[in-house]
């Protein structure tokens, strides 16, 4: 059996507003495995969010124990929980959440500062990742001169610089018109395809959900229906890259169609 | 995060806000160049004392009735010229003594006046204190004797009633009585405020009948060499207590006045320094407000970067760093604007400036060290932001 990207056993969160407690997470027990594509669909309020943050070590759980690469994150402290941040997840917003004043480049070079990557190789890898998100000809422009879309591609070119495991990315097409989106959507299916990149993505849009190969659907903090891992719950042998570049390749056929 | 990448990322963020970076360093860059140059003044002020005083002659002793002291009121004299006969008996070589008696007086000469102090004294002062002659001769133990009208004139006094005639010879009126020239004094300057080029030496003998008074105000011994300074010192205030009994009389010399004065000074360059200080401590109140304000402005960007894997540190680093260069830069702009005061006062203005190195290094150390002191606050919020929280700030 492969070690999962993640594994949430009763995983809860909640929040302690003014005495009176939240609970955004109640008990969720979620398994993704490396190089998965997975969809989390919900209403507004329903924890999607909460559980992103927890998957991406952004913050702990109040109950309930995650695994991330097989590390029980309880047992990091906050300096190796930015550490793992830093090689083993890539995160997309929403809101894209560039450093305004700055050049592309620099922006998508961040997460390697403080790896300790040199600033010449830092520039080189940032360069290639604009590059495949098709952003070649950006590297210089700052976020004010780009659109909302190349501004997400920016933030998807700066996930990826550090060759993470995994993608996770919270509503990344819900400030995007649908054109912008489907472009953000078709990088994300190359990207599992052809580099194994799992990818967890929050969506409100059933046609954004339809794309992943899994979708779960959380309500009021517990997950209410989930499609599971194609192919059953564990793919042994641990060869992530050879079936998911085959899927990949049909998705991003039918990515163009959109 | 490697400790240059920290650096230009702090330049970085300084650069950005050019303009709120200027105006945050003026605090520190008005408190650093308030403490070089009031430092640069202060100590200035105290080299040229410390000349004029060692300027007077060497080995001097002073001897003066009462008690000898900052804040100390002036006593009436009651020494006269028989207690000065009795101090040249003690100190065994009578030249090495001299006397004055002072008095502001106006002279004139046809219709120009001036008003001058007139020092009564006798023919061994040049023996003990340093006043060359430019023209013409010393007072005469004759004009003491015989009570000779008689004057020596300081520089200036000299230029103000003649102008560029030769003032050997001629007749000048001291509170109407006449009196002739018979020497100038070459420029001396000023020791503790008193103009000594503004004097007129005269007899000590005819001084107390101008003015009418037996009185003397004080005694000057020239010891033969310094290792003689403090026991002669000694014997002279004892002898006058025994001739005296109950009363005090205090004698000081040249080095105990340097060190009064040095002290004095040296305080006073501190109170200056200290009121720069807390100007520059002002302004590190204003550098930690406006790194409060930038963590706030920046609460979703430092969410970012620990979404992105910056640690606690690193982002404390990122803070303070920019904290600490904002203060140095201030620093050390603060320090070539003091310098550059400094020389121009000296430049400029009678104010003889002296930059002390000592002080640019303790404004530099303390600028660093307040950008560290006020820095840190702001930094450890920065560093200890929720990256959950920060990312939905507005
Ligand atoms: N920092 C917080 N403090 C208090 N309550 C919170 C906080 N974050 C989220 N919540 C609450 O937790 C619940 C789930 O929020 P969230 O995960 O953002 O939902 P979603 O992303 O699905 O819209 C909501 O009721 C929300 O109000
Ligand atoms: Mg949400």
């Amino acid at each position: 059996m492969t070690t999962a990207a993640f594994e949430a056993v009763g995983l809860a969160r909640s929040y302690q507003l003014e005495g009176v407690s939240v609970d955004a997470l109640r008990g969720v027990d979620l398994r993704i495995e490396p190089g998965e594509f997975v969809a989390i669909i919900g209403p507004s309020g329903s924890g999607k969010s909460t559980l992103m943050h927890l998957l991406g070590c952004l913050d702990r759980p109040t109950a309930g124990t995650l695994r991330v690469n097989g590390t029980d994150v309880s047992t990091l402290s906050d300096t190796e929980l930015a550490e793992l941040r830093n090689r083993a997840v890539g995160f997309v917003f929403q809101s894209f959440h560039l450093l305004a004043r700055t050049a592309a480049v620099d922006n998508v070079a961040l997460p390697l500062i403080y790896r300790g990557v040199p600033r010449a190789e830092r520039r080189e890898r940032a360069r290639r990742a604009l590059e495949s998100v098709g952003l070649r000809h950006r590297l210089d422009h700052r976020p004010s001169q780009m659109s909302g879309g190349e501004q997400q591609r920016v933030a998807i070119a700066r996930a990826l610089v550090g060759d993470p495991q995994v993608v996770l990315a919270d509503e990344p097409t819900g400030n995007l018109d649908t054109r912008n989106g489907a472009e953000v959507m078709a990088i994300l299916d190359r990207l599992n395809a052809e580099r194994g990149v799992a990818i967890v993505l929050v969506t409100h849009e059933p046609e954004v959900a339809a794309r992943a190969r899994r979708q779960i659907q959380v309500r009021d903090g517990l997950i209410e229906f989930d499609s599971g891992t194609a192919g059953g719950p564990a793919e042994p042998g641990g060869s992530r890259t050879g079936p998911a570049a085959g899927e990949g390749a049909g998705r991003t056929g039918s990515a163009e169609a959109v | 995060m490697r400790a240059a990448e920290a650096f230009r990322m702090a330049l970085e963020a300084l650069r950005v806000n050019r303009l709120r970076s200027t105006l945050t360093m003026l605090g520190v860059i008005i408190g650093v160049s308030a403490v070089v140059v009031l430092v640069a003044v202060g100590t200035g002020a105290k080299n040229a004392v410390e000349s004029e005083i060692s300027g007077l002659g060497s080995n001097i002793i002073l001897v003066v009735p009462g008690r000898l002291g900052v804040g100390a009121l002036p006593t009436q004299s009651r020494l006269d010229l028989a207690d000065v006969a009795y101090v040249r008996r003690v100190v065994g070589d009578p030249g090495k003594v001299t006397v004055s008696v002072n008095s502001g007086e106006t002279v004139r000469v046809g219709r120009t006046e001036a008003f001058v102090t007139v020092v009564g004294t006798d023919e061994n002062l040049p023996n003990i204190f340093d006043r060359p002659l430019r023209r013409g001769r010393y007072l005469s133990e004759t004009d003491v004797d015989t009570r000779r009208r008689v004057a020596v004139l300081g520089s200036e006094v000299a230029v103000k009633l003649f102008g560029d005639v030769d003032p050997i010879g001629r007749q000048m009126t001291v509170s109407g009585a006449r009196f002739r020239v018979v020497g100038v004094y070459e420029a001396v300057g000023a020791t503790f405020g008193v103009a000594r080029d503004q004097e007129i030496h005269v007899p000590v003998t005819t001084a107390q009948r101008l003015l009418g008074v037996t009185r003397i105000n004080g005694i000057a011994v020239g010891a033969s060499g310094p290792d003689q300074i403090e026991p002669l010192q000694q014997r002279v205030v004892d002898a006058l207590a025994e001739r005296y009994p109950g009363e005090r009389f205090s004698a000081v010399t040249q080095t105990q006045l340097l060190g009064t004065i040095g002290t004095v000074l040296g305080m006073l360059t501190g109170v200056l320094a200290a009121i720069a200080g807390i100007s520059l401590l002002v302004g590190g109140v204003g550098v930690s407000n406006i790194m409060l304000v930038s963590v706030r402005e920046r609460t979703r960007e430092i969410g970012l970067r620990k979404a992105l894997g910056a640690r606690q540190r690193d982002v404390l680093a990122q803070f303070l760093i920019e904290a600490v260069l904002l203060t140095t830069i201030g620093g050390v702009t603060g320090i070539l604007l003091g310098v550059g005061g400094a020389l121009l006062i000296a430049a400029l203005s009678p104010v003889p400036a002296a930059v002390t190195w000592w002080s640019v290094a303790l404004a530099f150390g303390v600028s660093v060290a307040v950008g560290v002191f006020f820095g840190v606050a702001p930094a450890r919020r920065a560093g200890r932001l929720d990256p959950v929280v920060a990312l939905r700030a507005e």
